[in-house]
């Protein structure tokens, strides 16, 4: 199971990517693999303001249903509409492709509370 | 401590995913759900259930104490005859479903792994002192092998011709050289096998098979993809969609309660409830848009008022649908009604349909 070094990671299995000051976030390869096939996602539109913590998405699998919670506070900028057509994206490509939403991070000082790879990885190995 | 069976190293090899499950630690999916339920419908799959209850029963009122103990009518079966039936405690409510097999001057009886203690207990409580009772689980292991391309596989394994055992019939023979009690049943839809065999035999049976399923791409198949094929042939499971709580009537198993037979543990209540009339019924729905309804999400009429509760649910993959079993007030159990399902605050339109989901099983 992979965790790339360059995310933020949360315990409720998100990771962030930063860049600038917007941060693109999906969940991780340890999420995907117990959620088991992703049948479907729904995002909060466009827009949206959401709060570090609050659902930005719910993804339905074959094994559960999981909300998505936003590695930080800021405004939904952008959602990926492939893995709303192709929701396998998640599962094949958790970190690419199956990428979530966009988020223009609205305080940059949250994201030093994220986990790194190595406490994240601690935490989906226990 | 968790127990395994005779096919845990075979899992992790695999690469399944080892979940705890009624005591045992087994694999919940291996390469994916999906794609699991999708090579049975298609080929062939195993799954290990051993973790199952086998227990003999023998003496000359067995026939009369598994009579006793449970809702159909084992007096029907014929020599290497299965039959589907359920416990029942003297309120309606049940123990736990099972399968029962007529054998040469003994009865097996296979239980829920989850229930199997609690059911020894009901049993030899209930059983005559001159009833034999023995607990096989331990010595005799089981493999369910299942999907369109099974006797294919197996046939040329076996030492006795497959194509002669019926549905629900059974044979002793050999598989692999392994003296195996094979038996034309299973819990999925499809035609296939359960082989019964030393637990000794576990792992060169496991890869006797695989060998012989190669050319039909054979995998094994985990929890997760076993729990999607019975859902979409609406077979029910214990724990979910029935209970203690829960009778056969309702649950639309009155074709395995014989309310005719002279007696058996809840009878005369069961009988009462049928007079009376039933309150719900357990009822097949899928839903029609994008929505996957789950366990315990209430289940309304679309003006509003709450009718039942969502038994098991999930994303069929092979009718492309959310698909459920719930309890809902019997006005509304008619197939073709429009009800709707509470997926988390979201009220998502449904329609109670005419089971099985899946249409197109190999077993007819």
């Amino acid at each position: 199971m992979e965790f790339p070094e360059n995310l933020k990671y949360t315990p409720t299995h998100e990771w962030l990517k930063v860049e600038g000051d917007k941060g693109s976030c999906g969940i991780t390869d340890f999420a995907q693999s117990e959620l088991s096939d992703v049948v479907f996602v729904e995002f909060k539109p466009v827009g949206t303001k959401v709060e570090k913590g609050k659902s930005v998405g719910t993804i339905e699998a074959v094994k559960a249903v999981s909300d998505i919670f936003a590695p930080v506070s800021g405004e939904i900028i952008e959602v990926n509409t492939k893995v709303t057509t192709s929701p396998d994206l998640i599962n094949k490509s958790p970190y690419n492709d199956g990428w979530l939403v966009k988020i223009k991070i609205a305080n940059s000082n949250e994201v030093a509370t994220l986990l790194s790879k190595t406490d994240y990885e601690k935490l989906a190995h226990h | 401590m968790l127990k395994k069976t005779a096919f845990f190293n075979k899992h992790v090899e695999a690469g399944g995913k080892i979940v705890p499950f009624a005591g045992f630690e087994m694999p919940i999916q291996y390469k994916g759900i999906t794609q699991e339920v999708n090579r049975v419908r298609t080929t062939v799959g195993v799954f290990d259930v051993a973790h199952m209850g086998r227990v003999e029963v023998s003496g000359e009122k067995a026939l009369d104490f598994i009579n006793e103990i449970s809702t159909n009518d084992a007096s029907k079966l014929e020599l290497f005859q299965a039959q589907y039936s359920a416990m029942c405690y003297p309120d309606g409510g049940i123990v736990d479903d099972i399968l029962v097999y007529k054998l040469e001057g003994k009865w097996w009886i296979v239980i829920n792994a989850a229930n199997k203690d609690k059911d020894i207990k009901w049993m030899l409580e209930h059983k005559p002192a001159d009833v034999k009772f023995v607990d096989l689980s331990d010595e005799i292991t089981q493999l369910a092998i299942q999907g369109p391309k099974t006797e294919a596989v197996l046939q040329p394994l076996s030492n006795i011709d497959l194509s002669k055992i019926g549905y629900y019939r059974s044979a002793h023979g050999t598989i692999a050289g392994i003296p195996t009690f094979i038996a034309r049943t299973g819990y999925t839809g499809e035609d296939g096998f359960e082989l019964y065999f030393p637990a000794n035999f576990g792992i060169k049976m496991w890869d006797e098979l695989m060998k012989a399923g190669k050319k039909f791409e054979i995998e094994p198949i985990g929890l997760g993809a076993r729990d999607l094929l019975r859902l979409e042939m609406k077979y029910t499971l214990y724990g979910n969609d029935i209970s203690q709580y829960t009778n056969p009537l309702e649950a639309g198993l009155g074709w395995i309660t014989k309310l005719d037979k002279p007696k058996f543990v809840g009878k005369e209540v069961l009988l009462e409830k049928k007079s009376k009339g039933l309150a719900t019924k357990l009822i097949a729905f899928t839903m029609a848009g994008i929505a996957i309804p789950r366990q315990h999400y209430k289940i309304r009429t679309p003006n509003g008022e709450e009718i039942g509760e969502v038994t098991s649910g999930n994303f069929s993959p092979s009718i492309k649908k959310g698909i459920g079993l719930g309890y809902i007030k019997l006005a509304y159990t008619n197939p073709g009604t429009k009800i709707e399902v509470d997926c988390r605050g979201k009220f998502e339109p449904a329609e109670v349909v005419t089971p099985p989901f899946y249409k197109n099983a190999s077993h007819k």
